[in-house]
């Protein structure tokens, strides 16, 4: 590359700077669609995903892009968010049979979601600039995909942010999460109702500036 | 006689594999129904790269994935210079791998496994 080239490209990267792409990653089930719907709505753009009691409803990732969000200091950020299928390192459509769901369809359905997981992995290691990770808060902190997918994150030094979901059940405890990953900002939420996730966009925003 | 093979890698020879081929050994064994221990486990990138994998053998009525247990990575001395300091390895830890179907996970903590392996 010649030095004027270099050069230009210096000065687009300053002036134009790429957007940040933040995934949303975490075990299925564990709240990712209904955060990513809720960032998309507060911060006005049009996306939606499908909220789903049933694991894997998110099967192919979902991006809202270019959204602004804005701090209480003013501070702000503007970022891609793209909301990953949940990780997991197995499926069994009879799982998804379990859910009233006919047999075709059920396989279907564990065929996508195997690829976009397999999509979501290989965007993590390419293609992501910042993670939030999700967990449910009523859930054990150890599972293993957490204790893998940290450790993924970690070894490519993405910036993390932790948001401990489901704070309004009765049986949550974000603590147990703190206690798993102290070397993590853990966020306490609840992205059905709302509850702090001011919180989490601060901790967004200084994570992922 | 019924019963499950456990196949035990060693440090040694994981250390002389190339990722992309101890994957390939993981999996292969695993889909034959075999319970894999290794000695020192994967790194990051290759535990990334194994889930990558894994869905893409997964069929309906066949292969339905890997169950795989392992402990959380040490964390005492947390901050950024200490891992470089510590250098990769410190993050392979034992590791047990075997197919959904067989092996089940009892519980785990940051210093303690239990796990159910059941013959097909
Ligand atoms: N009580 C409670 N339920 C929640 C909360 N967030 C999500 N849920 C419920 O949890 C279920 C799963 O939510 P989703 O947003 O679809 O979860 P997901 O992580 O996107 O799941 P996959 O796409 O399947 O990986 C739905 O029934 C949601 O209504 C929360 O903060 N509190
Ligand atoms: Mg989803």
């Amino acid at each position: 590359m010649g030095l004027s080239q270099t050069f230009s490209k210096i000065l687009t990267n300053l002036f134009h700077k790429k957007t940040s792409r933040i995934g949303i990653y975490g075990p299925p089930n564990a709240g990712k669609t209904t955060l990513a719907n809720r960032i998309a709505k507060e911060w006005s753009t049009g996306v939606e995903g499908t909220v789903s009691e049933i694991p894997h409803e998110t099967r192919r990732a979902l991006r809202a892009e270019n959204i602004t969000i804005t701090g209480g200091n003013g501070r702000s950020i503007t970022i891609d968010i793209v909301d990953t299928p949940g990780v997991t390192t197995k499926i069994d459509y009879n799982e998804f049979i379990e859910y009233g769901i006919a047999r075709d369809e059920a396989i279907d359905r564990a065929r996508e979601a195997t690829e976009g997981v397999a999509e979501a992995m290989h965007w993590l290691r390419e293609d992501i600039d910042g993670v939030i990770y999700m967990m449910d808060a009523t859930a054990d902190p150890f599972a293993q995909v957490n204790i893998m997918m940290v450790g993924i994150i970690e070894s490519r030094h993405l910036p993390v942010v932790i948001a401990a979901n489901k704070t309004d059940l009765p049986d949550a405890s974000p603590q147990r999460i703190k206690t798993a990953f102290p070397q993590h900002p853990v966020v306490p939420i609840s992205s059905l109702t709302g509850t702090k996730v001011e919180d989490l966009y601060e901790e967004m925003i200084r994570a992922f500036r | 006689m019924q019963g499950v093979q456990i196949d035990l890698i060693s440090a040694e020879r994981l250390s002389k594999m190339p990722s992309m081929e101890k994957i390939r050994l993981i999996l292969d064994k695993v889909r034959d129904g075999t319970i894999v221990i290794l000695e020192s486990g994967l790194s990051p990138d290759e535990q990334s790269s194994l889930i990558e994998m894994t869905m893409q053998e997964i069929l309906p009525d066949g292969f339905s994935g890997i169950e795989i247990e392992t402990y959380p990575s040490k964390q005492k001395s947390g901050g950024m210079l200490s891992r470089l300091v510590r250098g990769e390895n410190d993050f392979r830890r034992l590791t047990v791998i075997g197919p959904a179907n067989q092996l089940r996970m009892i519980r785990r903590d940051r210093d303690f496994i239990s796990a159910w392996i059941s013959s097909r």
